[in-house]
């Protein structure tokens, strides 16, 4: 398979409400500073992916609000609907498939919507729906059963927290930049139990747009190539009551088919930063020991090994993650992004030295049901 | 074992709220309409293309536009149909009457089409090619959304 | 250097108004499990799968993630592909580039709907653009009508023109067992005396409302020619999307979007006479007026030329262009599935796998999908494989 790259990005900044901007006032803001960022016209760009949410945006065929405002007036299209990690992975296959170049552009008002109506509405209508599970509560039962399997503490969680919106004071797109102890964490209002305020990342509204283009278009771009050395997803069972949800199997069989295509043997080592979904402080550290991080049961230890810290041999997520901004389908596109940057050089003020090789990381479903994991490297 | 009976489960009527945002250029449409009952487009420096309502971008040229265009509220009809059979309005949850006509309008001196209802439901009575006006609400009754513009009636001499 | 891709099974449901005996995720297993059968697989072989469904009609969230169990995505890469009427074409060309690509060998690709559980009109008015289109905006049959009334008028066809069109899908449905109005057919007097919904689209003039799922299986060259004995190749692939606001659409043309994806397609195909190199077209048409109307975009006749193109009998079957020998989108209409369909309807017909409804000798086919604000995509498959 040929070689492509990332070769442009841009994203808005994450805000509680954009009330002036629509969704197609955004998703033009990062298609044309996307193009800018790579020195590309449209002209250059052969196909357009885009991602959204009918659920999110009120509307069935929610594509339809924004393929103009993406440049696709007389182009290839489609859409994908889930995180912008797996129409990332789409638009790349597309290249792969024969088209010079992909735009992908994933957008989400989290304030235009009833959230916990929207999250609800992914559960089985018939045996789960009526109980009211969503998003919060089932992160919640997840919680659970990490931290009962393997004795995570409330306190290794807030450690994420505390780390992730204090490395968003470095982020100028994040939402919510903090000054944080792991005491204000544990002191924040309990929302479903053991989940705390703080724990848990806001609602968001934004949009982002990379574009991934073959050797030619590489050459005629203006930025350093992000080279895209592995991809893979995989989901597991639906069903929560059918999943292990201490055991990220999916996952781990997502990373593993990355890092294989990636040709990395040591994660651990190999990996110079890496930018995971952290919807809830608890997923980093489970995340992590599904990326082979750590040893199952591990991710707490690791955290306050102080590894994943911005001068840890490890950084995770450095841009402040989902805890600082989460426009739903958009973030996981925004990890992508945010490796894409480090890999660049380009990360200003929350910068990592030395990454030659990045991993960025999405989710779709209750409590991770599915990933998509990427490896992203310098040559 | 016998057959079982086929079950169904009924969700009874959902409301989902949604608070959409208008933007800049559709903001200014209701604005006109509330103070001046009047429409607004918006040309494309590019094609030259003017279209009701205004919005940021020309989709056909990529570009951003800001030359505002006003129109009055007179248009021609290019294409309507008389709808007669009931369905509920899902921003209402309640059925909507019929029956009543959907149609496309062409604004005097815009380039694309406007779609809203005319209050004429006799096929007989209705020709693609007629005159239409805009019949507002009453301005203090006036909302700031398309249902400030009541209905296009047709023009007969 | 992308690899060649070919359609090496298909798989469908009996297609109904209402399967009660069935919930969403077992109706997909039903086409799943057929579609594997058709080319000797089992799901271990699948190496990655695509679903698509229009949301708000089941108004279930994350499709992808809660099919798993029948689509058969548990520990495999699935996601979810949707554009509204056009989702089983782009589903179709996801799994295409899933293949094209190099990442996957045997790809699935998956179309659903059942209609039965939603407020079909309703969940479809929710398209329209909340602020300035829904509140006049009646679903897809008065904005169908539109097309229809300016078409008659700029070329004087008539309801009778389009009602031979109903008769042509409703006719060649009886040879398609699969078909929703399979076993009702309908002569050209009742289609014409069927009641009026939104002038002049009467009831006999639009398509049903089904529960049905469809699944295609893509297969990478080297290992397509291993599991099939005549592979359906895929030649060319083209969408256009090409409007946000109704409006922006004018009917006194014709259907843009189709004439762009078409002309594309054709050229990458190396089609130069429509009518003349195809020997079969499965093509969305979800009212009787396009059948003559859309025709013409596509290029098998000039414009104004529908009617008589028609009436020459030139896409019945034995004709120059046999027209959905399924029955069309006017016999079943499992929304989610219905672009699908075309797809491996025409793949069928390359394969020799058509029974009562296969046309003689078929070399090539061309597919289309239709929806959202008067999109359209096309997909073309022949018997060898692309150089």
């Amino acid at each position: 398979m040929e070689k492509i790259a990332i070769v442009g990005t841009a994203q808005t900044k994450y805000e509680r409400r954009k009330k002036d901007q629509t969704y197609y006032d955004m998703v033009y803001e990062v298609t044309t500073a996307a193009l800018s960022d790579a020195g590309l016209t449209l002209a250059d760009i052969d196909n357009v992916i885009t991602v959204s949410n009918d659920f999110f945006d009120g509307r069935t065929i929610s594509s339809m609000a924004v393929g103009e405002a993406a440049g696709a007036h007389d182009k290839n299209i489609s859409t994908v609907e889930g995180d912008g990690t797996f129409g990332a992975f789409y638009g790349a296959m597309r290249v792969w498939g024969g088209y010079r170049s992909t735009l992908v552009v994933a957008h989400s008002k989290g304030s235009e919507g009833n959230s916990k109506f929207i999250s609800n509405a992914m559960f089985d209508p018939i045996y789960h729906r009526p109980l009211g599970l969503d998003a919060i509560s089932s992160a919640a039962l997840q919680a659970n059963a990490y931290m009962t399997r393997y004795g995570i503490t409330e306190e290794q969680c807030a450690l994420v927290s505390v780390k992730n919106h204090g490395n968003a004071k470095k982020n100028p797109y994040a939402q919510l930049p903090l000054d944080l102890t792991v005491d204000d964490v544990m002191r924040s209002p309990k929302i479903a139990d053991p989940l705390k305020r703080l724990d848990c990342s806001p609602v968001s509204d934004g949009a982002a747009a990379i574009i991934i283009g073959n050797e030619e278009i590489v050459r005629k771009a203006k930025s350093k190539p992000v080279w895209i050395k592995g991809v893979a997803h995989c989901a597991e069972e639906y069903f929560l009551g059918d999943r292990d949800l201490a055991n990220p199997k999916a996952l781990r069989d997502a990373a593993q088919r990355a890092y294989l295509m990636a040709g990395i043997v040591n994660p651990r080592n190999e990996i110079d930063v890496a930018e995971i979904y952290d919807a809830f402080s608890y997923m980093e550290p489970l995340w992590l020991e599904g990326l082979g991080m750590c040893e199952p049961g591990a991710g707490g230890v690791l955290t306050e090994s102080g590894a994943t810290g911005m001068h840890g041999d490890l950084p995770v997520n450095p841009s402040g993650g989902v805890l600082s901004a989460h426009a739903v389908l958009v973030a996981g596109l925004a990890r992508l992004i945010e490796s894409s940057l480090q890999v660049r050089g380009e990360a200003g003020s929350h910068q990592i030295d030395g990454v030659k090789t990045a991993l960025a990381h999405g989710i779709n479903g209750a409590c991770g049901q599915s990933h998509c994991v990427w490896i992203l490297g310098a040559e | 074992m016998s057959t079982p009976e086929l079950l169904t489960i009924t969700s009874s009527d959902v409301g989902a709220p949604y608070e959409w945002s208008i933007g800049i250029y559709g903001s200014k449409f209701f604005q006109e309409i509330r103070e001046r009952q009047r429409f607004v487009g918006i040309r494309c420096p590019q094609c030259g293309k003017v279209r009701v309502p205004p919005r940021r971008l020309c989709g056909v040229c990529f570009r951003e536009m800001d030359e505002l265009v006003y129109l009055p509220p007179t248009g021609t009809i290019t294409a309507f149909s008389i709808v007669n059979y009931p369905f509920i309005d899902p921003a209402t949850g309640i059925e909507r009457p019929v029956p009543y006509t959907y149609g496309y309008i062409q604004l005097d001196g815009a380039d694309n089409i406007f779609s809203h209802i005319i209050n004429e439901t006799d096929e007989n009575k209705i020709k693609v090619g007629m005159r239409v006006r805009a019949v507002f609400k009453d301005v203090n009754e006036m909302e700031g959304n398309i249902q400030d513009i009541r209905y296009f009636e047709i023009e007969r001499d | 250097m992308a690899r060649r891709v070919a359609i090496i099974g298909t798989g469908q449901t009996h297609h109904r108004s209402r399967r009660l005996d069935v919930n969403g995720r077992e109706m997909i297993h039903e086409a799943v499990t057929r579609a594997l059968a058709d080319c000797e697989l089992t799901m271990r072989d699948i190496d990655a799968i695509v679903i698509g469904n229009m949301d708000h009609f089941e108004a279930i969230n994350a499709v992808d993630t809660w099919s798993v169990e029948g689509s058969g995505g548990v520990m495999k890469p699935i996601m979810k592909v949707t554009t509204g009427g056009t989702t089983g074409t782009s589903v179709a060309i996801a799994a295409y580039y899933h293949v094209a690509s190099g990442m996957f060998d045997r790809v699935l690709a998956i179309g659903w709907e059942k209609n039965s559980e939603s407020d079909t009109t309703g969940a479809i008015v929710t398209c329209s653009d909340p602020i300035w289109d829904r509140y006049s905006y009646s679903g897809a049959i008065p904005s169908l009508a539109t097309e229809a009334s300016a078409y008659m008028e700029k070329f004087g066809a008539t309801q009778r023109d389009a009602a031979r069109v109903a008769l042509r899908e409703r006719t060649h449905a009886q040879n398609n067992p699969y078909a929703h109005m399979h076993g009702r057919p309908l002569t050209l007097d009742e289609i014409l005396d069927s009641p009026m919904l939104a002038y002049p689209i009467k009831l006999g003039d639009i398509c049903p409302r089904t529960d049905g799922a469809a699944a295609v299986v893509f297969a990478a060259e080297g290992v397509a020619e291993k599991l099939a004995p005549r592979p359906a190749w895929v030649k060319a692939n083209s969408v256009r999307h090409t409007n946000t606001w109704f409006g922006d659409v004018d009917q006194r043309t014709g259907l843009e979007s189709l004439e762009r994806a078409s002309r594309e397609a054709y050229a990458a195909a190396g089609i130069k006479n429509p009518a003349e190199d195809f020997d079969v077209a499965e093509l969305y048409l979800p009212y009787s007026y396009a059948g003559l109307k859309w025709i013409e975009a596509l290029g098998f006749c000039p414009p104004g030329g529908g009617p008589q193109f028609i009436w020459d009998g030139h896409t019945d079957m034995g004709g120059k262009i046999s027209v959905n020998p399924s029955g069309g989108v006017m016999s079943t209409n499992c929304i989610g599935a219905t672009a699908l369909l075309r797809v491996a309807e025409a793949a069928i017909q390359v394969m020799g796998k058509g029974e009562a409804r296969q046309v003689p000798d078929v070399k090539t086919a061309l597919a289309t999908g239709f929806g959202g604000c008067w999109w359209s995509d096309v997909f073309i498959l022949g018997k060898d494989k692309p150089a």
